[in-house]
């Protein structure tokens, strides 16, 4: 980790000075030892990012739960018309049409929804879900991002220009309004040979709302370390583009990098509920917090837990991600040099 | 000046006219999408939906339907294909909800993430900001139909203390007026008061070591005197520019989820419902609006700082 090669990664010279300064440190210690330094003495952070690694373990578990403690599946409707607990003639929807609430059974432990489905088993299953596409949706987005912004800071010229311009037309749309646009064109037709409805849609759509966001700063940081000597001597050196872009331009990305991957991870889980709810998301069959919660507010006010639960974990999870993310920045980039526009 | 306004008004008629041919194409680009379907109903003979494309000119060139379009846009003569009414009269009557929403939670949040912000700034490190710290924190993670759906549900349902949503016009009752509006007013404030006190806090961080922050210090003027005219009347000015940008995307549809949980049917919403329906004319409309907005608002907010900042006024 603590690694910094000749040409490699020193993401800023001045950063590290004032972080050794007056610290009483070892002389010569490297800025990622520094920056682990910083971030280990953040309790805050480091219990946040402890709770976020919980709820991904306990989500991953799914099957298990399901399986070998509450014994129904996610998508089961089975206990509507008998009672699920014979000793008490509970029924996991009433007659009347009311979910029942938690029961601290091993089976709906969490309640029920109006279609008699265990709360806390779609939880599980639906936050796999909602991860899994804010995983995806980062990684295009970072992916994308630093290819376009790599490759306009570095070339600059037309092809910056036309970059430029086509970030700033995505940027100029509202967020969810793009979103929710592409999200209902792409569940209608698909994209190419995949269906409408599969999860991957969703996280391409999300990936590309945020490009801008991150391809933006990318630009501008590429833009001064071209002028810089290494890449000079690089040069001079008669390396090809790629060779510099990759082994001299991308290693000095990489603090920015880290810092953008959790702010547009806790944004990409809260888009992708705010398109769920709108429609624009998640399809069914297929479970996400954000299903939950749209499906549980047309039951208000008669079975507010299946808002409440699902609701909860979102926060929970994206709280622990900003607040890890948080840390993170301030270990990395304590000057702030990278900030997001939300 | 002469100049540079005609600049920007050139770099906003093309960010409009791109934005509007990519939305136009986009909804071209569904497969079953086609409004002369949707417009015949289900048990059309293939005649009459050849009759209704005729009719309608979905037959043209795609240029042609495109210029149309605009054109009836401009003359506020565009209607919905689907859902029969004129959008620019839909658009007006949704407005005072949308404006109404925006500029009263627009106030809440600046005033609110100024106060905040400051003194977070202040407090650094300390206990106070840390707190601060992490309430922003909680108000950036919480999604607002989530956050609308707690309170209608606890304030509304169970205290009965206000209304279930709707939108009430400031004209005939400017009690039910503001009751109906506490409620989406806050849901919305909390995301922008969490991002907005984290802005302000670094900024003042890296004002207050500005060497005439030190300079005034030093002429020996109250802290109370060098905090609001040296140092916040320098921190202000990237909040005001991002309030600026904000306040025309929300008015531009941007409090999307804000206006369908409290059901405000407000410009937001009419968006939202139009998507569903995959009617592309109030999308359209609803979008260059907003490009309109965040363009017009990026040029006030200009001459502002200008006026904030002496330093920009002698540049130019």
């Amino acid at each position: 980790m603590a690694t910094t090669s000749a040409t490699g990664t020193e993401f800023s010279g001045e950063t590290a000075a004032l972080l050794a300064e007056g610290e009483g440190l070892p002389p010569g210690i490297g800025p990622w030892a520094l920056a682990w330094r910083r971030l280990r003495r953040n309790k805050t952070a480091l219990a946040f990012g402890g709770l976020f690694i919980l709820i991904v373990v306990v989500c991953l578990l799914a099957p298990v739960y399901s399986h070998a403690i509450a014994h129904i599946g996610p998508a089961d409707e089975t206990y509507l018309s008998k009672p699920f607990n014979v000793k008490t003639q509970e029924f996991a929807v009433s007659p009347t049409g009311i979910p029942i609430g938690p029961t601290w059974h091993s089976r709906f432990f969490l309640g029920a929804d109006a279609n008699g489905r265990d709360v806390a088993v779609r939880l599980l299953y639906g936050g796999r879900n909602s991860l899994e596409i804010g995983f995806v949706a980062t990684m295009i987005t970072m992916v994308l991002a630093l290819i376009l912004g790599v490759w306009s800071g570095y070339f600059r010229g037309i092809s910056d220009g036309v970059i430029n311009r086509f970030l700033d037309i995505i940027w100029a749309y509202p967020a969810v309004l793009l979103g929710v646009t592409l999200g209902t064109v792409l569940a209608v037709g698909g994209i190419g040979p995949l269906h409408g409805t599969a999860l991957l849609v969703p996280a391409i759509v999300i990936g590309i709302v945020y490009i801008p966001y991150v391809a933006k700063p990318v630009r501008g940081q590429v833009l001064t370390l071209r002028e810089r000597e290494f890449v000079d001597a690089a040069r001079q050196q008669g390396l090809s583009h790629a060779r510099i872009m990759f082994s001299e331009i991308l290693p000095n990305l990489a603090s920015t990098i880290i810092v953008f991957f959790p702010l547009i991870l806790a944004n990409a889980i809260l888009l992708e509920a705010a398109l769920t709810y709108l429609g624009a998301g998640v399809q069914p069959p297929n479970a996400s917090w954000g299903t939950m919660i749209s499906d549980g507010i047309s039951t208000i006010p008669a079975a507010f837990h299946n808002v409440l639960v699902p609701g909860i974990m979102l926060v929970l999870c994206v709280l622990s991600i900003n607040v890890f993310g948080d840390g993170l920045r301030d270990a990395l980039d304590p000057r702030a040099k990278v900030r997001i526009a939300h | 000046m002469t100049r540079f306004i005609i600049r920007r008004l050139l770099a906003m008629i093309l960010v409009m006219f791109v934005i509007s041919l990519l939305t136009f194409l986009l909804f071209e680009a569904i497969p079953n999408g086609d409004p002369a379907l949707r417009l015949a109903g289900r048990s059309a003979t293939a005649l009459e939906i050849q009759e209704i494309r005729h009719k309608y000119g979905f037959d043209q060139p795609i240029y042609v339907q495109y210029g149309r379009t605009m054109k009836n846009i401009f003359t506020g003569q565009a209607y919905s294909y689907t859902q029969g009414f004129n959008v620019l009269d839909e658009i007006r009557s949704g407005l005072p909800a949308t404006l109404s929403l925006a500029f009263g939670a627009g106030i809440i949040w600046l005033l609110t993430s100024i106060v905040v912000g400051t003194l977070a700034a202040i407090k650094a490190g300390r206990y106070t900001d840390r707190v601060l710290t992490v309430l922003a924190m909680i108000g950036v993670s919480f999604p607002p139909f989530f956050l609308g759906a707690v309170l209608i549900y606890f304030l509304g349902y169970k205290a009965n203390i206000f209304p279930l949503g709707g939108y009430v016009k400031l004209t005939a009752n400017p009690v039910q007026w503001f009751t109906h509006l506490v409620l989406p007013w806050f849901t919305l404030s909390v995301l922008f008061i969490g991002f907005y006190s984290r802005v302000l806090r670094s900024t003042i961080l890296d004002t207050i070591n500005e060497d005439y922050v030190r300079t005034a210090k030093a002429k020996g003027l109250s802290e109370r005197q060098v905090l609001i005219r040296h140092i916040l009347r320098n921190s202000l000015i990237p909040i005001i520019s991002l309030w600026g940008l904000d306040i025309a995307q929300v008015i531009g549809g941007g409090a999307i989820l804000t206006e369908s949980v409290y059901n405000l049917h407000g410009v937001g919403q009419l968006a939202a419902e139009s998507i569903g329906k995959l009617d592309i004319i109030p999308i359209l409309v609803i979008t260059m609006l907003t490009a309109f907005a965040v363009v017009f608002l990026a040029a006030v907010i200009d001459i502002l700082y200008a006026f904030l900042d002496p330093r920009i006024r002698l540049a130019a």
